[in-house]
């Protein structure tokens, strides 16, 4: 649905990206992780047709970007991260004029705006005037107006800054309620968002391409084994040495109060695992995945300059 | 409904909502009033004196007494007020991140200026129209000659049409307002003074800074000559400003 090919785009001497190709399959949520200032603004820019790039190619929903940038806009909905609002109009309004630059006809007009008005949770506040609503619903606006004309393709720059936490679990669901029906992109730096709504992600720093797939293959990818971390309530050392016996098992070690227990990918010995620690009767307070901890990853690729 | 007038609609509801448009108009009516009332009460003090003495009645002229003066009066509050109406234009997407909006739908460049200028032009017909209301009276109590008074208003709409395709010109290359008001109006009276230096030039540089400058294709509206070549100083005037704002646009972001 979306790719780029050898995408560079270049400010003066300034290069914001460079050389990035990627590929987003249709009716998945993918995440374009960076570092601020890694380029994923330019990106997303590029993709709109907002700004051109210095060489490369990029194509949404089959046509090309630079060519074909009107059938790209009409099947792209854009919510910039400085959300495009007019303060003065009321939310109904405003995506009506939306729904007019994005060429629905007149006859089709009004249910367009009904619908990103029931899919944003806007019933509330549409005869509202924008300035007076809060960050939250503008937020719903934005995303709303990105969604008018049923587009194939959303591309969402930072959709949860700034807003509380209430707020920024509403806007999440919102957009895993779109899973499926529209493919989106959205950028962001907050590693817990990625890992609750994105299928998977582009990570960027520098302008450069560190790494691109779902998040399972990421993962296997860059670490080795597959595991769990468990918390038990005994601290004895001889624990140790159980799972240690436990065929299959590839390493066990402490780390602080949790046992990092790791076996190959492929096997699950999760079973194994709890029917030990029952026979012993040793209580397990916690145990999690080893191998989804986004955050190790994101910081061993973007600071080892681990390349794909 | 075509993009355009989508884009023209809007801009018409921020020019009223915000109130620019109607201080604008309102200050407009009010000083054109006030300009009005003052010359009629001239010219009648004048034909007073001069209803003594048949040869000079002859003479009384209440198209070139009080219009010809009237419309140069109106044309300099426009210098002063259109830039004001223009400002907005493309400074305030820009500085509320909207522009990113207008220039990601499937609407052309060309579209989105066109939309905005057509508001503009709006505002600027509706400035000309209210302040036509008190002259209406001169019609029902005195005989003055359509064809100046219609001319001098067409001339004051072209007036104000090139002056707004400047200010548009000037708010497409900074997203701040205030410096677009300035260099609009700083730009205006530069072409201004062009006609005063062309009382001091000779020769080829004379028809050169005449040619340019706005109100020497003015003068001959508002006594009723209608010369195309007055028409086409303006209409190619609008154009290239508009263009010049094309221009712009596109090389700020290919660049």
């Amino acid at each position: 649905m979306i790719e780029t090919e050898q995408l560079t785009k270049k400010y003066g001497d300034l290069v914001a990206i460079q050389n990035l190709s990627f590929k987003v399959e249709e009716g998945r949520i993918w995440g374009l992780l960076g570092p601020n200032a890694a380029g994923k603004t330019t990106t997303m820019r590029i993709l709109t047709g907002y700004l051109p790039a210095t060489s490369g190619r990029a194509s949404v929903a089959g046509f090309d970007v630079f060519e074909q940038a009107d059938s790209v806009k009409q099947s792209i909905g854009y919510l910039p991260e400085n959300v495009p609002l007019y303060p003065e109009m009321t939310v109904e309004s405003y995506l009506g004029f939306v729904a007019e630059i994005k060429k629905i006809p007149a006859s089709r007009k009004k249910a367009a705006v009904d619908r990103a008005v029931q899919i944003a949770g806007l019933q509330s506040v549409r005869k509202r005037l924008i300035k007076n609503i809060s960050r939250g619903y503008r937020q719903r606006t934005g995303i709303a107006q990105a969604l008018i004309h049923n587009p194939k393709v959303v591309i969402l720059d930072e959709p949860t800054i700034g807003l509380d936490p209430a707020q920024i679990k509403e806007i999440r669901d919102l957009i895993k309620s779109l899973r499926g029906e529209h493919t989106i992109m959205l950028s962001t730096h907050i590693l817990a968002e990625v890992k609750e709504v994105c299928d998977g992600v582009v990570i960027i720093n520098e302008g450069k391409l560190m790494a691109s797939g779902s998040l399972e293959d990421l993962a296997r990818n860059f670490s080795q084994n597959d595991g769990v971390y468990l918390r038990l309530d005994s601290t004895d050392r001889e624990v140790l040495n159980l799972f240690r016996h436990l065929p299959g098992i590839q390493q066990a070690a402490r780390e602080g109060a949790e046992i990092r227990l790791e076996w190959p990918w492929g096997q699950d010995l999760r079973t194994r695992v709890l029917k030990l620690c029952l026979e012993n009767n040793l209580e397990i307070k916690e145990m999690r995945s080893l191998a989804m901890n986004i955050e190790e990853l994101y910081l061993r690729i973007v600071s080892g300059g681990m390349e794909q | 409904m075509s993009p355009v007038w989508s884009i023209t609609k809007k801009e018409l509801v921020s020019y009223f909502t915000s109130p620019i448009a109607c201080i604008v108009i309102a200050i407009f009516i009010l000083l054109s009033g006030f300009f009005f009332y003052s010359l009629v009460w001239w010219f009648n003090t004048q034909a007073m004196q001069m209803a003594q003495n048949p040869y000079y009645y002859q003479q009384i002229n209440i198209n070139q007494m009080v219009f010809a003066p009237f419309f140069h009066n109106l044309s300099i509050i426009l210098l002063l007020m259109l830039p004001v109406v223009s400002m907005r234009l493309f400074s305030e997407e820009k500085k509320m991140g909207t522009e990113e909006l207008l220039f990601t739908s499937p609407v052309s460049v060309f579209q989105i200026i066109l939309g905005k200028y057509l508001a503009a032009l709006i505002v600027l017909l509706a400035m000309l129209a209210l302040s036509a209301i008190p002259t209406i009276f001169t019609f029902i109590h005195g005989n003055p000659e359509p064809v100046p008074y219609l001319l001098g208003y067409l001339g004051l709409f072209l007036l104000g049409a090139a002056f707004l395709a400047l200010g548009i010109f000037w708010s497409a290359l900074t997203e701040n307002q205030i410096v677009s008001a300035v260099l609009t109006f700083g730009t205006l009276l530069l072409f201004w003074v062009l006609s005063w230096a062309a009382y001091s030039a000779r020769g080829l540089w004379q028809d050169v800074l005449n040619y340019l400058s706005f109100f020497e294709h003015f003068d001959g509206l508002t006594k009723g000559v209608l010369d195309t070549s007055d028409l086409v100083y303006y209409l190619s005037f609008a154009f290239f400003g508009l263009f010049l704002t094309h221009s712009v646009i596109q090389f700020r972001r290919w660049r």
